[in-house]
């Protein structure tokens, strides 16, 4: 279990990049079966509506997955995390079409603690909007 | 309807061990389009340390919701599914879940409040391998729209969770 980037070579500000999802209907069914989670408001435009929602939603899980993925490609390996957690505060709404939704990801060097870890603060947009409260991954480096 | 109080601080143990393999951990991976090796080739994982694929970081979910699903769909409880949005989730790791982990999952209502007319359920899954020692904890607050007494029903679901 060892992260590719040095704890002496990260600093408190420093960028670890900006990544681009891409989340479409199909690729919603597809988490719902490997996770699980078939709540319809993520697969059925009826439903979701019925509920007041604008339309389908992505399940907060995948965007939360794919936040993840700016950390863990960072560090190379998963095992490194630590901790993370978010709070989900707008919906990412998944238009039934080609394109779908996109979440665009960008994270920062937060803090530097003790034992090698430090604490990324993620940025999780989607059509504008900040789609999650604090993304905060906290990472063991090497 | 009002989440039944009665219910803070039942603990739900799942019934069996989860068997986590290495073709979960592979469709889960490709469902996020992930295609980091360590997911999905053995050896890879090992020349990194581990003793086999690891799971993405969010993959304790699956854990979860199998423990939180007993839980959640108790009629007593008076949670109704389709009112339910993500608020807010938090994964504590020891170690990464592992292709060839049997894993036990325990999952607790560690809290229930009212906010702004929506009812906020905390679970709290501590995930353990056999020998007792902890994996992971998962902590997952749902948010029941409108779901509190005198509760606007309102679909303003952007204040205490959206997902």
């Amino acid at each position: 279990m060892t992260a590719a980037i040095r704890y002496d070579e990260v600093e408190t500000g420093t960028e670890i990049g900006e990544r681009t999802f891409p989340v479409r209907r199909v690729d919603l069914v597809r988490y719902a079966g490997a996770s699980g989670d078939f709540n319809p408001i993520h697969w059925n435009d009826r439903t979701a509506k019925a509920v007041g929602l604008p339309g389908v939603i992505a399940h907060g899980m995948f965007t939360m997955a794919e936040a993840a993925r700016l950390v863990t490609d960072w560090v190379g390996d998963p095992g490194a995390i630590v901790e993370y957690g978010t709070r989900f505060s707008a919906p990412v709404v998944v238009p039934d079409d080609d394109e779908g939704a996109e979440i665009t990801v960008s994270g920062t060097v937060k803090e530097k603690r003790d034992d090698n870890q430090v604490v990324v603060a993620l940025t999780v947009r989607s059509g504008g909007t900040r789609v999650l409260t604090r993304p905060t991954v906290v990472v063991r480096l090497a | 309807m009002a989440i039944n109080r009665a219910f803070l601080g039942r603990a739900y143990p799942a019934p069996e061990p989860y068997e986590v393999t290495r073709g979960k951990i592979r469709e889960f991976a490709e469902a996020v389009g992930d295609a980091n090796p360590l997911y999905s080739d053995p050896a890879t994982a090992r020349d990194e340390g581990h003793p086999d694929v690891v799971a993405p970081p969010t993959f304790p979910i699956v854990l979860g919701m199998a423990g939180a699903g007993r839980a959640i769909t108790d009629p007593e409880l008076g949670l109704d599914f389709s009112m339910v949005v993500h608020g807010e989730q938090r994964f504590r790791y020891s170690r990464p879940v592992r292709a060839g982990d049997l894993l036990d999952a325990v999952t607790r209502i560690t809290d229930i409040r009212s906010v702004a007319g929506n009812e906020l359920v905390t679970l709290e899954s501590e995930i353990t391998d056999p020998d007792g020692a902890h994996v992971v904890t998962a902590v997952n607050m749902l948010v029941v729209r409108g779901a509190a007494e005198g509760g606007s029903g309102s679909g303003d679901a952007a204040k205490e969770g959206a997902a």
